[in-house]
């Protein structure tokens, strides 16, 4: 808005209503305002009646009702089309596949009661108490619908590939084979019966995903292209059903009465009533008593210690890493450049004095700690040697690396990252390290998402600052992330020893045998300096006292209120 | 006047239109797509996706679907809301939005008038520089720092008080809009006070109101019937364009207060390259500047028949 420049006043004598400056002059400014102050309350009871909203206190014991803010409006929940986060969650509470996870984080029967796993098919037992929220039963046709939808190349589903171990899934998602030709069958109402393509020793774990959630066919062709638009359009097998949804504003879910498991559910309703990210309006949503729950930044993590809240950590299943660019015509082609770079790396100087928020973890592995092995963790029994950081190896590997690019000064890099404050820090962190230890110039390029995608997938960068997170409970939702065919392998890594261990991970029914595979992908992304890892990411929080039995975990829906109740 | 205000109409059409083919071009330019996402996906699957939002046709031809959708009033639907028309958006959130705006601008316009007839009153005394320093902050402290400052008094005066007098975020009832509306509203309200002061300073000056003293009228009655009232002519006529700054500059305190206004969408869809809401948005928010400007200049046509000559 732009300033005018006070109008000169000359001659005016101190006072401005001359000798008229009395507590009179002053009553009627007062009045006015009064009448002012009026017509503004009408105006807003007037604009109230307008809009619609409001919600109760954090925790509400009388009605068993829940207050919590949420990411945002929840952009699909088309089960066969959703691919976010916000969604994931709210299709966790209001939906169920054949299985799911329990608060111990064990797989137990959901839609199925039995199900039998050989090498190359499963075999699903319904519970012949699953409903819809309709009355309906849930039947097998329900899932064979849905899960040729997902393949079905012109409902163009970007998780179509969870479903790939499905005979000749991929084949009709690349649309040579008709989706009838999908290898899961409808046996009778309450047994399903599929084929795989090859053994999928956690084929039990995929299906908990959402994609593989069934879909009532007569109620989706009955929505006309509506279906998951609203609350209406959506039929539910959950524990919630979808009560409200005003768009943009809050979501409510109420408990389910036709779920089959309804006596396990304590809680009576969740109420979303508020979508947002920022974090400031999270926390102080939280202090006023009107949320249950808040994530917390380094930036009110102080705020939270000093009024002595109990704060809970957990690790949302995500690893950080900086990844090189292996293209032919890039500087970090070059397997010295980027030991050198790998050598001075310290992640946990990034961990405990760049990012400052408990619960993230340093890592060297692309593996996190939380992944299971072959009897226990992973890590424990393939543990990754992690060297402390060797300033002098580093300088020897890019003195090599200098000659063999025939250059006479450390090279500048270009550093792609995204543009929220912390990969700033971190980048800025980074920047310092290279310079300082090894007089390497990096030029941080910070994009908005899209943009900064874009330049991933076109090879716009030296390094970029990357993540990735689990969608299923095994080794393998990483392994195969850096796997010369793997389109999320942005760096264009390419080795066909990795190549090698992924396809016996994938393909071999003994769990030793595989774990040892998926050891060898650890070990050569760590020797090959492929990526070098930055950390895991670990979640702090904060809830209310009366709030228990929220379950926080790396895979499946998270926070998961299902199980939760009031004290 | 009738001619006149049709060319304004025509004149206002072809900005409207000149604003949705530059956003287009602009928005088409921008490396990214709505398309793109976290996990990479198959060629095969992202030639599906391009052929249902019609971004597999060369961009002149998407360019004359959008501009024909468009006269039809019809947006499309929304990339990332995927099961939203970017009409049933623009529809339910900006209704949230002008509620604000609404509220901000009376708060604006009520607080500014009044703040200003007092500083008139005390001129050069305590009042007049304590408001004027307040409003000297007002007017150089950016909004966002409002914003956030206001949701933390309301944090610390609801946990002092033990109830909740006003709620932190969110939107609805009475209580949810006035804190916000009050944080959009203070940097205008800030700018107004000074108008208003500087008019009034100017008109106690003239010779009207000399005649009405000398008269030997009421100091009350002068103040009132003379003064302010000649006095507010100035800070109404910045009002309109004052109305379309804070309708759509309201983003920050939506953000900060979590009100689902569409200044929101406005900036996210921005961020997502969520081409259609991206249009949608500009482009109401577009028509809605320049209608407020035609409104203000027809209106002004009346009044001052020397505007419509030129």
């Amino acid at each position: 808005m732009s300033d005018i420049a006070e109008a000169p006043s000359p001659n005016v004598p101190d006072g401005a209503a001359g000798t008229g400056l009395d507590v009179r002059s002053l009553g009627q400014i007062l009045y006015l305002g009064g009448i002012g102050v009026v017509a503004l309350g009408v105006l807003l009871w007037l604009l109230a009646q307008w809009n619609e909203g409001g919600a109760g206190e954090a925790v509400d014991a009388a009605t068993g009702t829940i207050t919590l803010s949420l990411g945002g409006e929840p952009p699909q929940l088309d089960s066969t089309r959703g691919t976010d986060a916000v969604s994931f969650n709210i299709l966790g509470h209001t939906m169920e596949g054949l299985l799911r996870y329990d608060a111990e984080n064990r797989l137990v029967g959901g839609v199925a009661e039995r199900w039998e796993i050989g090498d190359t098919t499963a075999t699903f037992h319904l519970r012949r108490e699953a409903r819809w929220s309709n009355g309906e039963p849930i039947t097998a046709h329900d899932f064979v619908f849905s899960w040729r939808k997902v393949l079905d190349p012109v409902n163009a589903s970007e998780y179509a590939f969870i479903l790939y171990v499905l005979k000749n899934a991929e084949a009709i998602n690349n649309g040579e084979m008709p989706v009838e030709s999908l290898e899961v069958f409808a046996v009778d109402d309450r047994t399903l019966q599929v084929h795989l393509e090859q053994p999928v020793p956690y084929f039990d774990k995929l299906v908990a995903f959402a994609t593989y959630n069934p879909i009532s066919e007569a109620f989706y062709e009955s929505r006309q292209g509506r279906y998951a638009a609203d609350a209406e359009d959506l039929l539910y097998n959950g524990p919630f059903t979808i009560a409200s949804w005003v768009h943009g504003a809050s979501i409510r879910l109420e408990k389910n009465p036709l779920y089959w498991d309804a006596d396990r559910i304590r809680l009576n309703a969740i109420d979303y009533a508020y979508f947002t990210t920022d974090p400031n309006a999270i926390i102080n949503l939280f202090k006023d008593g009107k949320t249950a729950l808040a994530g917390l930044v380094a930036e009110n993590l102080d705020d939270a210690l000093q009024r002595r809240w109990k704060i809970k950590r957990f690790s949302d299943g995500a690893v950080f890493f900086m990844e090189f660019n292996h293209r032919p015509e890039r500087l970090t082609r070059n397997y010295h450049l980027r030991k050198a770079i790998q050598a001075v790396n310290d992640s946990p100087e990034l961990v405990y004095k760049v990012i400052k928020l408990p619960g993230n973890l340093p890592a060297a592995s692309l593996f996190p700690v939380w992944l299971k092995g072959v009897d226990g963790y992973f890590r424990q029994e393939y543990p990754l040697a992690d060297p402390a950081p060797d300033d002098e190896l580093g300088r020897r590997h890019l003195a090599t690396a200098m000659e063999e690019l025939g250059l006479s000064e450390p090279p500048t890099l270009v550093m792609l990252i995204g543009d929220s404050p912390t990969a700033k820090k971190q980048a800025e962190y980074y920047q310092n390290l290279y310079k300082q230890k090894l007089g390497i110039d990096i030029k941080i390029d910070a994009q908005i998402f899209k943009q900064r995608l874009a330049k991933m997938t076109a090879g716009d960068f030296d390094i970029v600052a990357a993540g990735w997170g689990p969608d299923y409970d095994d080794p393998m939702t990483f392994a195969d992330l850096f796997a010369s065919w793997n389109e999320n392998n942005r760096g264009r890594f390419d080795d066909p020893e990795l190549d090698d261990a992924v396809d016996v991970a994938r393909s071999s029914s003994d769990p030793k045998t595989r774990m040892d595979a998926m050891a060898r992908v650890q070990q050569i992304l760590f020797d090959e300096a492929a990526i070098v890892v930055s950390y895991e990411r670990g979640s702090v929080y904060v809830s209310h006292p009366r709030l228990k039995g929220i379950v926080r975990r790396a895979v499946g829906t998270d926070p998961d209120y299902t199980g939760a109740w009031i004290e | 006047m009738l001619l006149y205000t049709v060319k304004r109409l025509i004149q206002g059409i072809v900005t409207v239109w000149f604003i949705a083919t530059a956003t287009f071009f602009a928005m088409h330019g921008v490396p990214g797509d709505p398309l793109m996402n976290d996990k990479a996906v198959k060629p095969e699957i992202r030639a599906n996706l391009e052929a249902r939002y019609g971004l597999d046709k060369p961009i002149h031809m998407q360019y004359w679907i959008y501009l024909k959708n468009m006269a039809s009033g019809d947006f499309g639907i929304s990339f990332t809301q995927q099961n939203r028309e970017v009409n049933d958006i623009i529809r339910e959130h900006f209704k949230v939005s002008a509620t604000l705006g609404i509220l901000a601008i009376v708060f604006a316009a009520l607080g500014g008038i009044l703040w200003g007839a007092l500083t008139a009153l005390y001129r050069n005394r305590a009042p007049d520089i304590v408001i004027m320093f307040l409003v000297i902050l007002g007017i150089s402290v950016p909004g966002f720092v409002f914003a956030a400052l206001g949701q933390l008094s309301v944090v610390e005066i609801n946990d002092w008080l033990g109830f909740t007098l006003f709620p932190v975020a969110g939107w609805g009832t009475v209580q949810h809009m006035i804190v916000p509306s009050m944080v959009l509203g203070l940097g205008t309200m800030a700018f107004l006070t000074r108008l208003m002061r500087s008019s009034m300073l100017e008109i106690a000056n003239s010779d009207f109101i000399r005649t009405a003293r000398s008269k030997g009228l009421p100091v009350t009655r002068i103040l009132r019937k003379h003064q302010l009232r000649n006095a507010i002519l100035p800070v109404i006529t910045v009002l309109g364009p004052s109305i379309a700054a804070i309708t759509t500059g309201g983003f920050v305190v939506e953000l900060v207060f979590a009100i689902p206004g569409l200044g929101r969408y406005f900036v996210q869809a921005v961020q997502q390259s969520d081409y259609t809401v991206i249009m949608g948005t500009t482009v109401f928010y577009g028509a809605f500047l320049v209608f407020m400007v035609i409104v203000v200049d027809v209106i002004y046509g009346f009044v001052d028949p020397r505007v419509r000559l030129e």
